[in-house]
């Protein structure tokens, strides 16, 4: 009997399943044909990309920074540093350089024309000289460690282990962002230290206008700085202001800032950094084998009195002036002044 | 060799972060490092949407290219992998990426960000495949084991897809053609500058 009744329960059950399948079929062949979709009003990748150039929504970790799923800009950021960047690299700073090869083979060393007196006159005191060379040093050390990022893949990485250049690279990295604080610091000494000899005036529109005493043999008067060196003054004081604020920026990452701001920074950064370096190729150049007699001037603190008198006769003049008035100095001025 | 991909169709994605936890435990990602979220786009309005993302492999990464010390390598199957003793954590990878897929262990003050991580496709890194070396570092290989992604694996609603391209193509313009719908392959024309027309 059991075995009857449980032989029934299952006919039993596939005839339910059956009808239930035949009344079933009909709803589902009505869904088939005119489907509606039921995500016709969500958002679209296209349009959200065109509108908004990122996809950003909400997600539940605390990383915001999570939150943004797409950014293609990120594929021209590539660009920039990889293709651009590397052109204003190369075309800035070879250009300068072979603009002095150029310059060095057809004009050579500035001599100091008549000679020099054997007499000194203080140019930069220690002071000055500390703050020059704290902030030359670590520039240095700063576009070294920078053109790194840019240019050692290429030209560096061929010529190691990729273990040696990873460890030369994290050392870099890590000076390069510790060495901007006594960088910037000096840049900001610099500013305050030497703005009263470096506001532009009419001295310095005839000192280029006579083409600053570099071409020929002209030595047009000039106050303490000249106008090539109040144009060294504004690009340190101006170009390191904007690689500062851009650097800590990118060194404080999304404080405040998003992947669009951050990127820029990198942008800006890198251009003005490579500028900077080109532009600081030439102050080397004037100050070391360019121009007899210069590099005393940072060097010792001293210059010879036919240098000055040759180069910044105007400053000579003044500083004269001020030891007579101050006849209890017998230096003219152990602290030139503005 | 199979041209591996992911494809989230985001008509399934019910925001239930499966496969985020999927990757979390089978990986052992470090706290604080997500390899792959879920974000919700329009959340609690009309028109919401959920999408998971993570590093999408990219055809020619631009992780790779812009890469200071050369630290990415893609696999013979298009996997993206990076070396983390190579990794000096500069942080330029993240500003490439189109996905945000680069994750780091600290906040980076000072530079101090310590080695990217990132999905791997399920597919460990340099190491000798399969050791307990690889696994610290970049976590599971399945790759190695013939499987394919815990997080697609484990999709409850199979939304989220991995595996060779073609083929999870052809399964979602199936998917397309069945339901009459389909907002398109989120995230294939930044990555593989394609997409799937049905």
């Amino acid at each position: 009997m059991t075995k009857l009744f449980s032989k029934l329960r299952i006919v039993l059950a596939a005839l339910m399943l059956l009808a239930l399948a035949a009344f079933s079929y009909p709803v589902a062949a009505q869904q088939q044909p005119s489907s509606v979709n039921p995500q016709a009003d969500s958002v679209n990748e296209q349009q959200l990309l065109q509108q908004f150039k990122t996809i950003q929504g909400r997600g539940s970790i605390p990383d915001t920074k999570s939150y943004t799923i797409e950014q293609p800009a990120g594929r021209d950021w590539r660009h920039f540093h990889e293709v651009t960047l590397r052109w204003i690299g190369a075309v800035a700073i070879l250009g300068v350089l072979a603009v002095l090869i150029i310059f060095y083979l057809s004009r050579g060393m500035v001599r100091i024309e008549s000679g020099r007196s054997g007499h000194t006159i203080v140019r930069f005191n220690a002071a000055e000289r500390f703050v020059h060379w704290m902030t030359a040093t670590c520039f240095i050390i700063l576009a070294l460690s920078g053109l790194n990022i840019t240019f050692g893949k290429p030209l560096l990485l061929p010529l190691m282990s990729p273990e040696a250049f990873t460890a030369w690279s994290e050392w870099a990295k890590y000076a390069h962002n510790y060495l901007s604080f006594p960088f910037t610091l000096g840049v900001i000494l610099i500013f305050f230290m030497w703005i009263a000899g470096n506001i532009p005036n009419r001295v310095d529109v005839e000192w280029f206008k006579r083409g600053g005493g570099m071409v020929g043999h002209d030595h047009p008067p000039a106050e303490r700085f000249n106008g090539g060196q109040k144009a060294v003054y504004w690009i340190v004081v101006l170009g390191g202001t904007a690689a500062a604020v851009s650097g800590y920026a990118l060194i404080f990452p999304f404080y405040g800032t998003d992947i669009e701001n951050m990127q820029s920074a990198t942008m800006v950064h890198g251009i003005i950094a490579m500028l900077f370096i080109a532009a600081m190729l030439g102050h080397i150049y004037i100050g070391t084998i360019g121009m007899e007699g210069a590099f005393e001037a940072m060097g010792e603190g001293t210059v010879d009195i036919n240098w000055a008198k040759e180069h910044h006769a105007l400053w000579l003049e003044q500083e004269r002036a001020r030891a007579e008035s101050n006849p209890s100095q017998r230096q003219p001025a152990a602290t030139p002044g503005e | 060799m199979a041209r591996m991909k992911f494809l989230c169709d985001a008509d399934r994605c019910i925001e239930c972060n499966a496969c985020v936890t999927a990757c979390k435990n089978e990986n052992e990602v470090p706290w604080g490092i997500n390899r792959r979220r879920v974000v919700t786009i329009n959340d609690g309005k009309p028109g919401e949407r959920s999408v998971s993302m993570a590093c999408m492999h990219c055809t020619d990464a631009p992780c790779q290219a812009v890469c200071p010390v050369d630290a990415f390598y893609t696999t013979a199957d298009a996997v993206v992998l990076h070396s983390k003793d190579i990794c000096i954590g500069c942080g330029y990878c993240f500003y490439a990426c189109p996905f945000g897929a680069p994750q780091y262990p600290r906040v980076g003050n000072f530079g101090s960000r310590g080695k990217m991580d990132k999905c791997t496709y399920c597919g460990g890194g340099p190491e000798q495949d399969s050791t307990m070396a690889e696994y610290e570092k970049y976590g599971a290989n399945r790759l190695a084991e013939g499987k394919l992604p815990l997080c697609a694996e484990m999709c409850s609603t199979k939304s989220l897809l991995a595996g060779d391209g073609d083929i999870i193509a052809q399964i979602y313009k199936e998917r397309v053609v069945k339901r009459g719908y389909g907002s398109g392959a989120w995230g294939w024309k930044t990555a593989y500058r394609e997409t799937i027309t049905s």
